[in-house]
């Protein structure tokens, strides 16, 4: 039984217009080579990694340039062939926001000419080998967080319940994943087993969206064609966001992710269809993460389609390959249109989070706001996936009612925008809670410091009253010795006093 | 909310057709008087007045007080519960959105403990077999402004009780429920006039389920709390209590239940606490009509359900996800 049909609806959350069409006409463009490259060292949650290049260097794609930090990192490599031009720190996108971090920046020489160094081809047997591969192979969550894979799969290897193979895409605008599943369907189910078999998962669940009946189809026959019994299929309906990793466990399994952990604290692990695919490339040929599929799309750019893009390659040359602005273009966003936040230029670098570029016009997203006020019509807290109360929770975040914040779930937010959707009077809600959310860590973490203080401030207190308290005892010790020698003392002249009575003339008896 | 004003407005045209201009008086008076408080307090307070108006919620809430006021008072009546609801039970607790009690109710319900006789105004409908005596716009007009009335004519010659003070009284003073529906004040299921008027408020309240703009749970709660108790006691003595139908289609039953409980600033914002308050109101409702001291007490049922509202939402967060059960 390949075909999974979840008998849950999900909590909360929205239909919306998906823009997929206007992207997903044309095949993935390939063999693109940018003039240059600025590739991120620091693209993911967790470590940097570690430069391994010096400036001036010759590299060849796919050569390391950089090996994982320690704890949870992912090495690097040159998306093409070049010399090293600079090292230094350059603004990337990653899964949430901007970042300042180290970039390799390479002039490219266009020949992409490939590396024969040291990658072995050979998908090693066992799991810790397995997993430094994989670490070593820069591979990160592929559906726009970038999170290391091989630290993600490592913390369910083992206790894993299921599998889950996230190619819901529930984000409107991005395609990626559609046309991926569409064009290397094989690839992507050859990818998924090997992932079952590295996290010994008895059952691994491909999710994709009733809106993409071509990948359910490609998927569905490479499926049947791998013929694996843990191999799943379900699809989902078209609600945003049913593709969240937290809504996603819920719809398929009716199980939750306890607040604060991971889906790994439960047993189950989510892994993004380009991640399986990126996978399958380092086992079967070695290859390591020097590129992805990057949905350029919007109003505001000439060609919407899905482009195989070198990490590093500018944002601004990429849109100039898809026949660049139109000229009503107002902003330029990464990300989809719901989760996705705006880029500062079109300078910056794609990274391994970069699923969309949204070139949209001013008919595509929100620019004014005219905020009315809140009529408590409830209309968010009906929409919200996480069954929070956005109302209450934006007065308290504009208060930085910091215990309101902590009661009402503010960390259980998962910003997915359904709430500003829904809203009849166009209030702002994501954004406040985002920036709340590093309000009240903040202000935890000042907590935090302030007992600590306390506790360290009491401790001395004891301290100081163990000491004083010590000092009297042994003062006290030394009066009663004292005492007890001036008693002796008395004694013994008493003793003597009586024996020269004696001897002067026994009066006494 | 101007959709509301559009849902509203076949029932007005009903309500005029069997009681005359009275409705629409009040709700021009209404009107000034609430579009003027809001502006002059949006003054006072330096916010953007036309702004504030666009949302048209002042006038909603002036087109419910109208429905809910008799149609033959003075000018004033209309003129200071426009002020009241806005002044005092909208604006003083912070505009929009921040007042705890329903406007239009708070300024009723002070019209009606204060000038109980004034209140007590209403018109027979446009009916054949009862003594029907037209008072036309112009009639209407010169009341409202001036107190005069066509001469050799005095106020009682006009005014009726509603038929559920009819009821209420009959039954109090014994006499069956089957004997009291064979009056002409009665129709095929509810107060003559009443239910037609009934009839197209529930209309344009399927309008605003249909449009999304309010949710099922209020309206079907508080219908439920007031004809289940009606029910019961209808079905366990039939002469001693009205019947659900008569409840239904008399008062103030279908415009409480999808236009004034319905005001989702002061309801509760959960799915689940509104149907604790839908039905607190229907089931208080149906306590004052059968035992209180008022013909109708839909009015006093929303106020006393608004001040139960921090406690319900309070009660009815749902789970949060991820979050244990508590």
């Amino acid at each position: 039984m390949l075909e999974l049909t979840p008998d849950r609806r999900l909590t909360g959350g929205i239909r919306l217009l998906a823009h997929k069409a206007q992207s997903t006409t044309e095949p993935i463009l390939r063999g693109l080579v940018p003039p240059e490259l600025v590739i991120g060292l620091h693209q993911h949650a967790g470590e940097s990694a570690v430069p391994i290049v010096e400036v001036g260097q010759r590299v060849a794609k796919g050569e390391p340039i950089a090996v994982p930090g320690p704890g949870v990192s992912a090495g690097v490599h040159a998306s093409s062939s070049g010399r090293v031009r600079a090292i230094e720190e350059r603004l990337i996108p990653t899964g949430a926001r901007l970042r300042n971090a180290l970039c390799v920046v390479i002039d490219t020489d266009g020949e992409d000419f490939p590396y024969r160094g040291a990658t072995s081809s050979a998908w090693p047997t066992d799991r810790a080998a397995q997993l430094d591969l994989v670490r070593r192979a820069g591979i990160a969550g592929l559906g726009g967080a970038a999170f290391p894979t091989a630290a993600k799969l490592e913390g369910v290897a083992g206790r894993c319940k299921a599998l889950i193979v996230n190619g819901a895409e529930c984000e409107p605008y991005i395609s990626c994943d559609d046309m991926l599943m569409r064009e290397f369907p094989e690839e992507i189910v050859l990818g998924v087993i090997r992932m079952a078999d590295l996290v010994d998962a008895p059952l691994a669940i491909i999710v994709i969206e009733r809106d993409k009946p071509q990948a359910i189809d490609a998927i569905r026959r490479a499926a049947l064609a791998a013929g694996d019994p843990r191999l799943r299929l379900a699809e989902v309906p078209t609600i945003y966001p049913a593709g969240g990793e937290r809504q996603l466990i819920e719809l398929l399994t009716g199980e939750e992710v306890p607040s604060g952990t991971y889906p790994n604290a439960i047993g189950y692990v989510c892994q993004n269809v380009g991640t399986a695919y990126a996978l399958q490339r380092l086992a079967s040929s070695g290859e390591p993460v020097t590129s992805r599929i990057v949905t350029v799309t919007g109003l505001g750019v000439a060609t919407p389609r899905n482009v195989e893009v070198p990490i590093g390659t500018p944002i601004g040359w990429l849109i100039e390959q898809c026949g660049g602005y139109r000229d009503d273009v107002v902003r330029l966003i990464h990300g989809g249109s719901m989760m996705g936040y705006a880029l500062p230029s079109d300078e910056l670098p794609v990274t391994k989070a970069t699923s969309c570029i949204l070139a949209a016009t001013d008919d595509e997203i929100r620019v004014d706001f005219d905020e009315w006020a809140c009529i408590r019509c409830g209309e968010c807290g009906a929409a919200c996936p996480a069954r929070l109360q956005p109302q209450e929770l934006v007065v308290a975040a504009t208060a930085r009612d910091f215990d309101d914040l902590e009661a009402l779930g503010l960390d259980d937010c998962i910003e997915c925008g359904c709430c500003d959707v829904v809203c009849p009077s166009h209030i702002v809600l994501t954004e406040r809670f985002r920036s709340a959310k590093r309000a009240l860590a903040q202000h935890l973490r000042k907590q935090a410091l302030s007992s600590e203080a306390e506790a360290r401030h009491k401790r001395r207190e004891r301290r100081r009253e163990a000491a004083v308290e010590d000092t009297r005892a042994a003062q006290e010790a030394l009066k009663a010795q004292l005492r007890a020698d001036e008693e002796r003392r008395r004694a013994i002249e008493e003793a003597v006093e009586r024996a020269k009575r004696r001897k002067r003339g026994n009066v006494e008896p | 909310m101007r959709r509301v004003l559009y849902a509203l407005a076949p029932a007005a045209a009903v309500y005029t057709w069997f009681f005359g201009f009275g409705l629409l008086i009040n709700f021009v008076i209404a009107v000034l008087a609430a579009v003027g408080t809001e502006a002059a307090i949006m003054l006072l307070r330096r916010r953007p007045v036309v702004r504030s108006l666009r949302d048209c919620s002042a006038i909603v809430t002036a087109a419910l007080l109208a429905f809910a006021l008799p149609p033959l008072v003075p000018w004033w009546i209309p003129a200071l519960g426009g002020v009241v609801a806005i002044g005092l039970a909208k604006q003083l607790y912070g505009g929009l959105g921040k007042n705890l009690f329903n406007p239009a109710m708070v300024a009723y319900v002070l019209l009606l403990v204060s000038f109980p006789v004034l209140m007590t105004q209403w018109l027979p409908p446009r009916m054949g077999d009862i003594d029907y005596r037209a008072l036309g716009f112009v009639d209407q007009v010169r009341y409202s402004l001036f107190a005069e009335l066509p001469p050799e004519r005095t106020i009682d010659a006009y005014t009726r009780a509603t038929p559920l003070d009819m009821v209420k009284e009959g039954l109090r003073a014994q006499r069956p429920f089957q004997e009291l529906r064979a009056h002409s004040m009665i129709g095929t299921f509810g107060g003559r006039g009443w239910e037609w008027v009934g009839n197209f408020i529930a209309l344009g309240g399927l309008y605003l389920l249909y449009a999304g703009i309010i949710r099922w749970h209020i309206p079907v709660s508080v219908l439920g709390g007031l004809l289940l108790p009606a029910l019961v006691l209808h079905l366990i003595d039939p002469s001693g209590y009205a019947g659900p139908a008569f409840h239904l289609f008399s008062g103030a039953a279908l415009l409480g239940a999808f236009f004034i409980a319905t005001d989702p600033v002061s309801a509760p914002t959960t799915d689940r606490g509104r149907l604790y308050y839908g039905a607190g109101i229907g089931l208080l409702t149906y306590a004052i009509r059968t035992w209180g001291g008022y013909p109708d007490g839909l009015a006093f049922a929303v106020l006393l359900m608004n001040a139960a509202v921090p406690l319900i939402d309070r009660y009815t967060q749902p789970r949060i996800y991820g979050h244990a059960k508590r």
